[in-house]
């Protein structure tokens, strides 16, 4: 068995998988409101999205995220806020956290850096630029930033590609990783017009080219583009 | 051959996410006539006679299915399933980021072709920009009163909720959808009872590609008999098809079901770069068994893959090139059914693990040609025994890839071995002592 081996599977083992459970404490119940403190704007938007739904329990989703976006994660504080909002037991949410990759059950940090690794970037060698990527945020010390490899992010045609923070961009090159993690570092706009929301984003080939291997640099705004 | 532009008509032109735009196109006709000039079992009918099929991989006739959901007052439930996670499928992110009213439309007139009174639009958490775009265009059509109390002016009421996933795979299952709807971990429940009976909290439900809906306007618009009239037999209409991999032009093309595969890979999308040839490719997502070159020359409909023993699942072809070694390929496809599996049936959890531990000691040299029938074997025990098909759409590509790849598989794992025997030669000892340190996996 090799090293790579053992490393890849401890990292995507759950936190906590192996460790055994605390017998002495009693089971978490449904957290006293008038004990927990809660950021009013989190209360108000779990409140809210409770009230788009049928059945209030479906509002988890929408609440973890909510809570992630002020704690930065799923931590037992953040947990707890929402169990006292929603009147569920911390079992109960964490059950939810844990399945769901967005949501993060570890402080790794507020922003993130997906790299789709997946089939069909894996065919266009996404590996290569991920490891790059990974080896970039070392050599810059990025901070408070979640990058990792991610199952199919859903766009495939500008394969390598990754999602920072929401935006989607691509094709990269193993060469757009210095500039994609200094963005990320300083808070700038990643890779501006090779983003998808971009409104002048064109694949290279959609203006006659074909796809390259490594990627061309991207194409002058078109005035048709939408 | 060229593409046959119907959902993607108009996809490029700047405001379409606008209502302003989407009307002037003539948006919103079709709700309408639905709702005012057409009884709940004309739409029915339409949606029936169009032979439209489901989009999102089954392949299930959508008429049908609506016609699945029970009369009553009691409440009923659409879901759009926008939780587009298939490796090798974006053709539900172009339609909502470009065109997002014509899907709200779609779901208008699937609810009255359910009868139902409540919506949801389960969207992937990855997709940031696109829930955006949905939930502005929602409020706009809440604004002008399409959607929520008494849409268009009649008594009919729809709410309509986008409800953004936090990231899996599995709840783009059907079943697992409703659980991740209702705010749980998302595991596939047993069925039946099927969702047209029993499904969002325990109500009828009626679930739908993105892709699906989006067609419903163009049936009602312009009539079933036209819609039926493209496309051949059994696979009407046009299909959004996802090309990526090793092609020069990949992106989203909309196309006639029956138009033969090449014309799709050479044709439209480019084919692999020169001098390299087609060795593999999945016509229907990852979860498709493998097809070669040969089988290029195949319409692309759902029956042709099916009998070619492939499927067209959602329409994303993935090509891979002569460059490209097949076992690091299965062995991605399999990380990624593990990492993606709930966890709920033992086969597929087991399966999916053993695999990839499996293709692993392959990959590193430590593989026997033994190996191959067990791995084979190992699919053949998860193919029909879980409560979705997740396990099965890992199974059946590297089911396939095994039987066409064989002697590659057979090669590369010798080759991988000498190379091995080469390094623990010159590292030996160290590399058993970390494998020790580790313990077992």
């Amino acid at each position: 068995m090799s090293e790579r081996r053992v490393l890849r599977d401890r990292r995507r083992m759950p936190l906590g998988w192996d460790q055994p459970a605390d017998l002495e404490k009693d089971a978490a119940t449904v957290p006293d409101p008038a004990e927990v403190e809660v950021p009013d704007e989190l209360r108000a938007s779990i409140q809210a999205a409770m009230g788009r739904y049928p059945d209030p329990h479906s509002a988890t989703l929408p609440a973890l995220a909510a809570a992630q976006k002020v704690h930065g994660w799923c931590s037992p504080e953040a947990i707890s806020q929402v169990a006292a909002v929603m009147r569920l037991t911390p079992a109960d949410l964490s059950s939810v956290a844990t399945f769901y990759d967005m949501l993060r059950t570890e402080p790794v940090g507020r922003r993130y850096v997906y790299v789709c690794t997946s089939v069909a970037c894996h065919v266009k060698d996404a590996k290569s630029v991920y490891d790059a990527i990974a080896a970039e945020a070392l050599e810059q010390d990025l901070q408070d930033c979640d990058v990792r490899e991610f199952e199919c992010l859903g766009a495939c045609e500008m394969a390598p590609m990754a999602s920072v923070d929401g935006r989607y961009v691509g094709p990269l090159d193993k060469s757009d990783a210095g500039e994609l993690v200094s963005a990320v570092k300083e808070s700038r706009q990643v890779l501006p017009g090779r983003g998808l929301e971009d409104s002048d984003y064109r694949l290279p080939w959609q203006d006659g080219g074909s796809a390259p291997d490594p990627p061309e640099p991207p194409s002058p705004p078109d005035p048709d583009a939408a | 051959m060229t593409e046959t532009k119907l959902l993607t008509e108009n996809i490029h032109e700047p405001g379409l996410n606008t209502i302003a735009v989407y009307e002037r196109r003539g948006g919103y006709r079709s709700a309408r006539k639905a709702l005012f000039d057409m009884s709940q079992d004309e739409v029915l009918e339409e949606l029936k006679a169009s032979g439209l099929r489901g989009r999102g991989g089954a392949g299930f006739a959508m008429g049908m299915k609506a016609g699945f959901i029970p009369k009553g007052t009691m409440d009923k439930y659409l879901c759009c399933n926008a939780d587009e996670s298939e490796p090798g499928t974006f053709k539900d992110r172009l339609l909502m980021q470009k065109n997002p009213h014509l899907l709200i439309e779609g779901i208008i007139i699937g609810a009255i072709a359910a009868d139902a009174n409540k919506a949801f639009i389960f969207i992937r958490g990855e997709y940031e920009l696109q829930a955006k775009i949905l939930a502005a265009a929602v409020i706009e059509a809440l604004e002008k009163g399409y959607v929520g109390k008494g849409i268009f002016g009649s008594d009919t009421n729809l709410d309509l909720v986008v409800h953004r996933g936090q990231g899996a795979y599995i709840c783009g299952e059907e079943m697992a959808l409703l659980d991740g709807l209702e705010g749980k971990r998302g595991n596939p429940r047993l069925k039946p009872p099927f969702p047209a009976s029993q499904g969002l909290y325990q109500g009828p439900t009626l679930i739908n590609n993105v892709e699906t809906l989006c067609n419903t306007p163009f049936i009602i618009e312009k009539g079933a008999e036209w819609f039926a009239s493209m496309g051949i037999d059994k696979s009407t209409g046009t299909k959004m098809v996802s090309v990526s991999g090793n092609v020069q032009r990949p992106g989203n093309y909309e196309v006639e079901l029956g138009i033969k595969a090449r014309d799709i890979v050479f044709g439209l999308a480019g084919g692999p770069a020169e001098g390299r040839t087609v060795k593999c490719w999945f016509p229907g997502g990852s979860s498709a068994p493998v097809l070669l070159d040969e089988h290029l020359d195949l319409p692309y409909t759902f029956e042709a893959m099916k009998e070619a023993g492939s499927m067209l699942g959602s329409g994303a072809i993935i090509v891979v090139d002569d460059t490209l070694p097949i076992v690091p390929l299965a062995l991605r496809l399999a990380e990624f059914y593990r990492h993606e599996s709930c966890g709920k049936c033992v086969p597929c959890r087991e399966g999916t693990n053993w695999t990839v531990k499996m293709l692993e000691r392959m990959d590193e040299g430590e593989g026997t040609p033994m190996d191959l029938d067990i791995l084979a074997g190992v699919q053949q025990n998860i193919i029909g025994n879980c409560l979705c098909v997740l396990g099965d759409s890992m199974a059946m590509p590297i089911g396939a890839m095994i039987k066409h790849f064989r002697e590659e598989f057979v090669q590369h794992m010798e080759a991988a071995r000498d190379k091995r025997n080469l390094t623990q030669e010159a590292y030996g000892a160290g590399e058993l002592a970390a494998a020790a340190e580790a313990g077992p996996v």
